[in-house]
């Protein structure tokens, strides 16, 4: 393996400009966000440059190791801070600073009305830091300290606004819901030092093959509650809809490009894991399916723009886990629709800011209409990444998404119909969801409150969603040209056999394309032809009430775990005070209550303490006469 | 050079010259009090700079007659488990002094008394970690209690004067069990070739187990009060809430630490078997103590008392960690003492600036501080973040090895406590959110933020946090050896990677 | 005659001091039974003396009726102080020391 002493630069650079920032108060109010904007960009220049130098060399040398400081010895447990970049971080890393930079460059315009823009700029560098060593970390508990960093600054940039109690409530959810899946990667990590001694990837790959499949099992169930922490899968899903009270670059960012799709990372970089526990990836599978109609199902009831998006990201990260879950054939694919879905989502989720910023921050779409004349820029590249999520040819998610169906079909017997099938269903409720979103918002008419003066945002902010939407179109089709992303990825992967394939490509294909056209069908038929109303219609199916309160989820959360815990509280609160501590107390007071007892012997008439020297006596001598006896 | 003798006494001076102040001079008790403790600080670790990370034995040794008729001896040395936590409290003495500058006003008695009583208890807490003679270990146990007392009930607020008295009344139940244990060591020491109180020879003797079990409860109990354990814990809260600020630093962030050392030091070394005899309850203790406390730091609506509640989950990983018999775990167990010690000083220290501001402890009369108070709002939220051990700051790297040795040997006891985290997450959060989020509360627009006292005062708690937090293995690499050694001297070792078979 | 006929007076004596001793309020027959106490078990130490044939009692016995005078002394100083401050010799009057 090659080694480098640049690595470092990737995470120094943004860390650097977050503490520097932070540390630096309103002195850097004037320059922080462009400093923050040049270090990320550079940052993104590091990583271009090691992307061009692995690309000279040969596959088995291409990854990339440099180990930092010593971190954590003790006995056998061995940990040093090592960064590794080999084919699949480097994805992820030009991802998250490229990415990042346009958020950057439009955050500079959409917070520039915030008094606290220097802070949001901090976070975001402290954000894309923890996200690199995520992504870079050589070891799981490397990796373990990026995964807290990103859930830190996720719950500091969702609460960016916590003067308002729900924004507060909604970055304290994440951040609880995130550390139930840390706890999954805590206990992984355990797993793997007991069973194998080692806590790092290439350790851990090396003893795979000889450790029994129940811990690795267990392993690789605990690695999945981590993932669907982090990816916001079912059942630790719920937070991701309130997560959207951080600003929206944010939501972009970290909600839709990057840090939600660490899961997918984790299961991938964890393939040695999964590939010899086939329980655990059928699980991988199941919650991934589970949460692809989930977060499709919400995403069809939601006035909110962004909890709309926000439960697209959701559904798409399940069609990630899903492909991550097929093992060797569809790692590939996980991360290609990662990729094409950092385009297209980030830039959906700018396009959504864009309007808010004209529309005074609304964001319930009944509140929206025709706004395609007034902001062209915004409305084309929203389409473009509409045109990309559906799966159209020849944009992005075409070639990405259709080849996870394909994957799902080919995954064999009554398992591969049922993941095929479900996978073309959500494809089409994709389709009903993100045609209604663009109906409400850029066609039919004007719903707007009075005070709307919708506007075309300025260039800061449209160059980036321009960009995005560039990579909405071709991404998809230069990642598949002559399978390089399956080629590139190839090495890290173990080889499969040729599956058998159930339907033909092009079948699949005419599938998909056949239920996005029905579900846009549907989409136009329900809310182009009738006006929408400018309230949420109450007299509605209990489907779409259910659908409306994101499935139950928080309901189920709060009966379930929430409130018996409060109970439970509460209940310990008053036995420790009761019980405990009553138990102390009572002591204390049975020796002051036996003390107050006997005062009242001493009433200070001498006749009666004679008479009781006298008893006392007599007892004495009666004692002494029994003992003598 | 006498280096131990020189620690205790320097503070003793600094003392003596207070007490020939006059009350009036108030400014210069606390100067000179600071500038006693500064001396002591940079003493201690020009002492460390000399100690032999790789010599298992006791260091810096000295040993002089004190009641010869007894075989009792002024016997010092240290280790590197005593050396680490002397470190500790001579590192945080000074910055509690200035970070609680004003709190000596408003006492029963005056400003200088007060801070005699802290260079008392600095030379105490040196002592206590440094004694080697069970019978010296014994009376600076006990002494330390009486400055205590002073501080709590003389300086606190509230109900001070029976939160003192709590405190004092449970301290004392434990210590008379550890008496009647000691005792009964010197007895038996008699017994078996001449009366001594010295620690090596104690651990030299031989005795039955089931004499080996009672006398094993009496210091462990002791010990267990003092940490505290649960169900030995109620006192903690009470005394928390009522001392000062830097008198609760000082509480949870050393005197509870005695509890600990005593176990590793005396528990372990002078009565091995009996040690793995409970070693089953006492994990079980810890566990208890760890979820326990951290429910009812969920559910307190005093910020003292909750900080004190998270100190207890806190002492229930540092005692799982001692007891799991790994040096994973041992080690983290240690640097998890000394990293506690930190992290509890920065929340107490913020926690006791917010409030002296406010005039109340109650979480819910804060609100919005982030808005107002910007500076010491983040300083809160960076201590917060560190008591539930994010990574990147010190006490994850002791929580997890904790975590990590136990599972190997105990994989039940380290999956319940792992629960904790959620936990932790949960006490911090919610006075995080009540506290600095949300719309500023009514009485709190014109609150103050931190001044250039208050920051150089905890400037130093914090880089601390986050420098041991990423590189630890300075720390590390004095207490490995420490900690191998016991587990050895135990006659464990560890878990071999089990390749899942188990 | 037999010896033990003392020690039953002595003890009837003993008995009639006692009794007199907590059941009369009069501070000055509260005394007098007490002297009454310590005269019987003069007569006990006496009377011992004479079974076990040496003089240990009868020395025994001199050193109560030197102590009895002391208690005489002080007693009846303090019985007369406080009847002169509260015009009254009961032994109930006297209770200031309870609590």
């Amino acid at each position: 393996m090659t080694t480098s002493t640049s690595l470092v630069y990737l995470i120094a650079l943004p860390l650097a400009g977050a503490a520097l920032l932070l540390l630096g108060g309103r002195r850097t109010d004037k320059w922080g966000h462009l400093l923050a904007t040049g270090l990320s960009a550079s940052s993104f220049g590091v990583g271009a440059y090691q992307l061009l130098q692995m690309l000279g060399r040969s596959a088995e040398e291409r990854p990339v190791s440099q180990k930092l400081f010593e971190w954590i010895h003790v006995g056998n447990f061995n940990v040093d801070a090592g960064l590794l970049l080999d084919q699949l971080s480097i994805c992820f890393v030009l991802l998250i600073t490229g990415v990042g930079t346009l958020i950057h460059i439009y955050s500079i315009s959409y917070m520039s009305h915030d008094p606290d823009r220097r802070r949001f700029f901090a976070f975001l560098n402290l954000f894309i830091a923890a996200m690199l060593l995520l992504v870079l970390g050589d070891s799981y508990l490397n990796l373990y300290v990026g995964w807290e960093g990103v859930g830190l600054a996720s719950y500091l940039l969702i609460g960016f606004w916590n003067q308002k109690p729900a924004y507060a409530t909604a970055s304290k959810k994440a951040f609880v819901m995130n550390r139930v899946g840390d706890m999954g990667l805590s206990f992984a990590i355990m797993i793997a030092f007991a069973t194998m001694g080692t806590v790092s990837f290439t350790g851990v790959a090396e003893h795979a093959h000889h450790t029994s499949e129940a811990a690795l099992t267990g392993m690789g169930i605990m690695l999945l509650v981590a993932a669907a922490g982090k990816s916001a899968q079912f059942p630790l899903q719920a937070w991701l809809g309130d997560a959207m009270a951080g600003p929206t670059p944010v939501s972009a960012l970290i909600h839709a490009a990057t840090m939600v799709t660490a899961g997918v990372y984790l299961i991938t970089r964890s393939n040695f894991v999964f590939d010899a526990a086939p329980t655990a990836q059928l699980l991988v599978v199941i919650v991934g399916a589970i949460t692809l109609m989930f977060g499709a199902l919400i995403g069809t009831a939601k006035d909110d723009i962004k909890k709309a998006l926000a439960a697209s990201t959701m559904s798409q990260i399940g069609y990630m886990i899903l492909a991550a879950g097929l093992g060797p054939v569809g790692y590939a694919f996980a991360i290609m629709h990662l990729l094409t879905h950092g385009f297209f989502k980030a830039g959906m989720f700018l396009g959504a800011g864009s309007v808010m910023h004209g529309m005074n921050d609304e964001v319930n779409m009944r509140k929206y209409g025709a706004l395609r004349k007034f902001m062209p820029i915004t409305f084309a590249t929203f389409g473009l990444g509409y045109l990309a999520i559906l799966g159209v040819p020849p944009f992005a998610g075409f070639y990405s998404k259709d080849m996870i169906i394909e994957t799902a079909f080919n995954a064999g017997g009554v398992k591969g119909i049922i993941l095929g099938c479900v996978t073309l269903i959500g494809a089409g409720i994709t389709a009903f969801y993100m045609t209604r979103v663009i109906i409400l918002t850029f066609t039919g008419t004007k719903r707007w409150d009075e005070d709307a003066h919708p506007h075309e945002s300025p260039w800061l902010m449209w160059l980036p969603m321009a960009i995005l939407a560039i990579g909405s179109v071709t991404s998809g089709f230069l990642l598949s040209r002559g399978d390089a992303l399956v080629n590139w990825l190839h090495p890290l992967f173990a080889h499969h056999g040729e599956h058998e394939e159930l339907l033909k490509p092009i079948v699949v294909s005419g599938l998909a394309l056949t239920m996005v056209a029905i579900g846009i069908a549907v989409a136009f038929l329900k809310y182009s032809r009738n006006e929408v109303a400018h309230v949420a219609p109450e007299n509605v199916s209990v489907f779409t009430k259910i659908a409306r309160q994101d499935l139950m989820q928080d309901r189920f959360n709060e009966a379930i775990f929430m409130r018996p815990g409060q109970a439970l509280t509460a209940t310990l609160v008053a036995t420790d005070n009761a019980v405990i501590d009553g138990t102390v107390r009572g002591i204390g007071q049975m020796a002051m209550g036996s003390g107050s007892a006997l005062r009242g012997i001493q009433n200070g008439f001498v006749r009666s303490y004679a008479a009781l020297i006298l008893v006392g006596a007599v007892a004495l001598v009666a004692a002494i006469w029994v003992v003598v006896q | 050079m006498k280096w131990l003798t020189i620690l205790m006494v320097l503070p003793l001076l600094g003392a003596a010259m207070i007490s020939t102040l006059s009350k009036a001079n108030e400014k210069a008790a606390k100067q000179l009090a600071l500038a006693t403790t500064l001396i002591v600080m940079a003493a201690t670790i020009a002492m460390a700079v000399g100690f032999q990370r790789d010599n298992i034995d006791l260091q810096f040794v000295e040993k002089y007659s004190w009641i010869p008729s007894f075989g009792i001896n002024f016997a010092l040395g240290v280790d590197a488990i005593a050396l680490v936590l002397i470190l500790m409290s001579t590192i945080l003495a000074p910055i509690v002094i200035l970070a609680g500058w004003n709190e000596a006003h408003g006492g029963r008695w005056s400003v200088k008394t007060f801070y005699i009583l802290i260079l008392v208890l600095e030379t105490m807490m040196i002592g206590v970690f440094a004694a080697t003679d069970v019978f010296l270990f014994y009376v600076i146990f006990e002494a330390m209690l009486i400055p205590v007392y002073f501080l709590i009930g003389g300086y606190g607020t509230g109900e001070r004067a029976a939160a003192a008295v709590k405190f004092l009344i449970y301290s004392l139940v434990g210590g008379l069990l550890m008496l009647a244990s000691i005792i009964a060591l010197y007895v038996m020491s008699g017994a078996q070739g001449g009366h001594t109180f010295d620690i090596s020879e104690l651990s030299k003797l031989t005795m039955s187990s089931t004499t080996q079990n009672l006398l094993f409860l009496g210091f462990f109990i002791a010990f267990a009060i003092k940490a505290p354990v649960w169900p030995f814990h109620t006192w903690l809260p009470d005394a928390a809430k009522a001392a000062t600020p830097g008198t609760s630093v000082l509480l949870l962030g050393v005197l509870d630490k005695v509890g600990t050392y005593g176990m590793i030091r005396y528990c372990l070394t002078l009565f091995p078997e009996a040690s793995k005899t409970f070693t089953p309850i006492i994990l079980v203790l810890a566990v208890i103590s760890i979820i326990y406390g951290a429910f009812l730091a969920i559910g307190a609506k005093d910020i003292k008392r909750l900080i004190a509640y998270t100190s207890i989950s806190h002492f229930g990983f540092i005692t799982m960690g001692i007891f799991a018999m790994t040096t994973q775990g041992h080690s983290g167990a240690i640097l998890y003492m000394f990293n506690h010690g930190f992290s509890t000083a920065a929340l107490f220290l913020v926690a006791g600036w917010m409030i002296s501001r406010r005039g109340s402890s109650t979480i819910a009369d804060f609100g919005g501080l982030q808005r107002v108070t910007p500076i010491m709002a983040w300083t809160f939220f960076v201590a917060g973040m560190s008591s539930l051990a994010l990574p990147g700051l010190s006490s994850f790297v002791s929580e997890f090895l904790v975590l990590v040795g136990t599972f190997t040997r105990y994989p039940v006891h380290a999956i319940i406590a792992t629960f904790g985290i959620v936990l932790a997450a949960l006490y911090i959060l919610i006075p995080v959110q009540r506290a600095l989020h949300g719309p500023t509360t009514p009485g709190n627009e014109t609150l103050s933020d931190l001044n250039l006292r208050e920051k150089i005062a905890i400037a130093p708690v914090i880089a601390i946090i986050v420098v041991l937090g990423f590189y630890p293995a300075p720390l590390l690499k004095v207490i490995n050896p420490a900690a191998s050694h016991v587990i050895s001297q135990m006659g464990f070792t560890d878990p071999a990677p089990t390749n899942g078979d188990k | 005659m037999d010896a033990s006929n003392y020690l039953y007076v002595s003890a009837l004596l003993f008995t009639i001091g006692a009794v007199g001793v907590v059941v009369r309020r009069n501070a000055i027959v509260v005394f007098m039974c007490i002297e009454l106490m310590l005269n019987a078990a003069n007569l006990s130490f006496v009377t011992f003396s004479r079974i076990n044939g040496d003089l240990d009692g009868q020395v025994m016995a001199f050193f109560t009726m030197v102590v009895a005078a002391c208690e005489v002394v002080v007693g009846l100083a303090i019985i007369v102080t406080i009847y002169r401050s509260r015009r009254s010799a009961s032994v109930d009057d006297a209770s200031l020391l309870k609590r």
